[in-house]
């Protein structure tokens, strides 16, 4: 079916293996064009391969958030990009993260998604022990490794620790290669919609709570992330939710009161031009915000105080900054999606060319109302829930997607909406709406970090 | 309220039976009409462990209006998800009647379960318990709250699309 093939030798060593680096960033550099993209962005099992080595390797991506690990020794484990990954509360109160392999035989230290480790970790199998750093602490027998290369070698020197961390506003980012620019130079301006949302706490500070909603979808990691910057679906994708929610309420007075679920799930009814009027916004490096002038967030009524508490912690200025922007969605690509009101964001985790894992988490603004976390509750589990009403059309068609693309014929898929030759090569961009420039500048980025080491490589 | 009428653990046994009758049956207004005005249907994301639908999110919380909304929904010829449509089988294991109060007209019963969703070639496979409270008004038995404890609830799931 894919005839196109991105990795059909072996990796080459040599003035061989540099053509071949070279010659495989063309290819893959020539799957984005200026308004379309290749089906095999999303189809192909080589090119996901690469994604895992290169483009995920080569960007910063959010791993956890500083409020699980409260204390020393805390830890939460995931997977990411195929990598076993360990984040752990230093005793200086600092995080680092390591990969979660023994540096004896590759056992993972521990295999629950969260604990305390105590002061040290050990490996359950035959009871290496490592600082939290990942330092090698002690091996049982140690004399039947005198005269040995172990302390010469890597298994010797301890549990491999990330080079790139960045916690920023409580938030932990990595990048697994060192390619790629540092953190601020990767995200700039992009990081506002974290400010906006950590600010909504009168002391800056978000905790992570009410759990994490999680998802499996049988579509390409970048149609789900392509979709939080379209704005021309809901019209038509949840036509059947917004009916039957406009159904239900029909018939209630004008004035009465909306109970939280119908008034997070009319405003998807929302109509093109709404869309169209909100505005995006676009960084360089694929980062954006969707609902620069306003959003269907916007019209969440604040609760009594809430606004003074902000005023008193944040100025009068910054206070009216956060309040008046709900974005629809802010993307830090390539896998966090931030909204600030709600209190909530998204993860995308890649797990093969057709499965992504999607999770919804919530989060308390600390010192502000309790109804702020409410609704983040209220909204992940309406809409971004396995049993989301909302979701279910979504889902249905990102693997109708993934399944129509095999056609023959048309081996592209068009991003042609708004396109004009002179956004090309731009930094920060304002447009309007249902402009597809929102996806077209992920679709740049995304080639240019997935051959960004290619071409060191090759150099 | 007359003793005679009072419902003995045979009749709550089988008001859980056919309620499980009347979903996989796709009966879904005559089901929700099985609900008190305050009824709730819960599928916590801690499943068992969870103590309430407050601090922790669930999977699904849901009152008579939300419930209605999801039936109606699938009752839309535009709800593209139910193309094909999904079908469900509850494989049940005897009630246990955990509670009867007559005087506090409190019912309670613990039923494990195996649920089947169906949608052309694809089935989900969910396991775990059922557990309900009810209430006799008007001489009829009414759910207050149906929760559904999965064994997996905390697990990455794909769509569940219609009521385990």
């Amino acid at each position: 079916m894919i005839e196109r093939s991105f990795v059909n030798f072996p990796s080459q060593a040599g003035a061989s293996g540099m053509r071949f680096k070279r010659e495989q960033a063309t290819a893959i550099s020539a799957l984005v064009e200026p308004d379309r993209v290749h089906r095999d962005v999303y189809l192909s099992q080589e090119l996901f391969a690469l994604e895992q080595q290169h483009f995920f390797g080569n960007t910063w991506n959010f791993v956890a958030h500083a409020s699980q690990l409260p204390k020393p020794g805390d830890y939460v484990t995931l997977d990411f990009a195929g990598r076993p990954l360990l984040v752990v509360r230093q005793a200086d109160g600092s995080i680092r993260v390591l990969y979660n392999r023994c540096a004896h035989k590759g056992s993972k230290l521990t295999s629950e998604a969260c604990g305390n480790a105590g002061k040290f970790l050990r490996c359950p199998y035959h009871a290496w022990t490592f600082k939290l750093d990942g330092a090698p602490l002690a091996v049982p027998l140690r004399s039947g490794y005198e005269g040995t290369g172990l302390a010469q070698c890597e298994s010797g020197r301890g549990m491999t620790a990330l080079r790139h961390v960045e916690v920023y506003r409580g938030f932990v980012f990595v990048k697994l290669n060192d390619a790629g620019p540092g953190f601020q130079e990767y995200f700039g301006e992009a990081l506002q919609s974290i400010d906006n949302m950590v600010d909504r706490s009168p002391s800056g500070e978000l905790q992570v709570a009410g759990g994490v909603l999680r998802n499996i979808i049988h579509c390409n990691w970048k149609m789900y992330l392509e979709n939080i910057n379209d704005t021309v679906h809901p019209v038509s994708t949840h036509e059947s939710a917004v009916q039957a929610a406009e159904s239900v309420w029909k018939g209630q007075p004008a004035d009465s009161p909306k109970p939280m679920a119908i008034e997070q799930i009319l405003p998807f009814g929302a109509g093109y031009d709404f869309f169209d009027r909100m505005g995006g916004r676009v960084y360089a490096g694929g980062h954006s915000l969707l609902g620069v002038n306003f959003s269907i967030h916007s019209g969440y009524a604040l609760p009594p105080d809430y606004e003074a508490a902000l005023v008193a912690a944040h100025g009068e200025a910054r206070t009216r900054e956060v309040l008046e922007r709900s974005p629809q969605n802010a993307v830090l690509f390539p896998s966090l999606s931030v909204k600030g009101s709600p209190l909530a964001i998204r993860v995308i985790r890649p797990l093969a060319a057709d499965r992504t894992l999607v999770e919804a988490w919530s989060f308390r603004a600390v010192g502000a109302p309790e109804l702020l976390f409410e609704r983040a509750l209220s909204y992940n589990r309406l809409v971004f829930s396995p049993m989301s009403v909302v979701a279910h059309d979504d889902v249905h068609l990102f693997e109708t997607i993934q399944q129509g693309l095999r056609s023959p014929g048309n081996e592209w898929v068009s991003l042609h909406r708004g396109f004009d030759p002179a956004e090309i090569g731009q930094g920060t961009l304002t447009t309007n709406g249902t402009n597809e420039l929102l996806m077209r500048n992920q679709f740049r980025a995304w080639a240019h970090y997935m051959t960004l080491d290619m071409k060191e490589l090759a150099q | 309220m007359s003793t005679a009428r009072l419902p003995d653990r045979t009749q709550l046994m089988d008001f859980v039976a056919a309620e499980a009758r009347l979903l996989d049956a796709g009966r879904l207004d005559e089901w929700l009409a099985l609900f008190a005005e305050d009824g709730r249907y819960w599928v916590p994301l801690q499943g068992a462990l969870q103590a309430d639908a407050e601090q922790h999110n669930s999977i699904a919380y849901e009152d008579r209006l939300m419930l209605s909304l999801r039936i109606e929904r699938l009752k839309n010829p535009r709800a593209f998800s139910q193309q094909p449509a999904s079908r469900s089988q509850h494989v049940l294991q005897l009630p246990q009647v955990d509670h009867i109060d007559h005087d506090a007209n409190v019912y309670a019963l613990h039923t494990p379960f195996f649920y089947a969703e169906a949608r052309g070639e694809q089935q989900t496979l969910l396991t775990g318990a059922w557990r309900h409270r009810l209430r006799l008004e008007q001489g009829q038995l009414r759910i207050v709250l149906k929760r559904v404890d999965l064994l997996n609830a905390a697990a990455a799931h794909v769509a569940i699309q219609l009521f385990p």
